[in-house]
């Protein structure tokens, strides 16, 4: 008699195989994904430093609820406001975080929010104003359990 | 499935004062990128832009991304301009939208 095509041990060979491979993580973004998702956003126009302030800790415990605010300077009037803010993490499996449209009627340029780290990394906001000009600040971040990659037990 | 929502707006405000307004809303935001048990992908699942009017007018809109945490907390900022509504939306995958309001009298 021959051989069966496939054997009980072979099939479950095969589910096991399969089953690793999907579990394979997903691969991180890097600098250059970064990169070019605030390329998307502010487009050739240069991103000086300045004016806006990202407050996240300096240690964070879990990266799965990290407090964030971000503030910018300006007087939020008619002919001088923060048109938008723009948050983006270097090594989370997609870069963007938030994107918030803004007028002048806030009043006053400062949201908060609770974001998730993967990893150590770096944390940067983009404010973009009125006049067409983008400004930053980069923030390092120190995560001791991240978030995102871990799978549920 | 309903959300549950959380606004926290004042009540009473004086005209022209900047006004913080704090919003949350119960919501898993699965990234996508997790496996369960069985090495499946989870599907993603999260709330992709959150819209607030005043009277009508947006005055405050965001597209939020996977690395909003879960149950998103999003506080801004608004002047108070006159006695009415503050109506909030969040939209998200698999056809989820939620909307809340709050009432404002402006003395």
């Amino acid at each position: 008699m021959d051989e069966p095509l496939a054997t009980r041990r072979t099939v479950l060979a095969a589910i096991g195989g399969a089953g690793l491979a999907l579990a394979v993580r997903p691969a991180q973004a890097t600098p250059e994904t970064m990169k070019s998702a605030i390329r998307q956003v502010v487009g050739e126009a240069a991103v000086k430093p300045g004016r806006i302030k990202l407050d996240l800790p300096p240690l964070v415990e879990n990266g799965n609820t990290v407090a964030m605010a971000v503030t910018v300077d300006s007087p939020m009037t008619a002919n001088d406001h923060v048109k938008a803010i723009h948050v983006f993490t270097e090594k989370n499996p997609q870069p963007n975080v938030i994107s918030a449209k803004l007028g002048p009627r806030a009043g006053k340029a400062e949201i908060q929010t609770r974001v998730r780290l993967a990893d150590t990394e770096t944390v940067v906001a983009i404010c973009e104003m009125s006049d067409g000009s983008f400004w930053s600040n980069t923030v390092d971040v120190i995560i001791t359990l991240g978030a995102c990659l871990e799978d549920p037990i | 499935m309903a959300a549950r929502t959380l606004i926290n707006v004042p009540p009473k405000a004086k005209r022209g004062e900047v006004i913080q307004i704090k919003t949350l809303i119960s919501h898993i935001m699965e990234t996508g990128f997790r496996h369960d048990n069985v090495g499946k992908p989870i599907p993603r699942d999260i709330i992709t832009s959150f819209v607030c009017t005043y009277n009508g007018e947006t005055i405050f809109e965001a597209s939020l991304y996977q690395a909003i945490a879960a149950n998103p907390f999003i506080t801004f900022h608004t002047v108070a301009t006159e006695s009415g509504t503050l109506a909030f939306k969040w939209t998200g995958d698999n056809g989820f939208v939620q909307e809340a309001s709050a009432k404002i009298t402006v003395g």
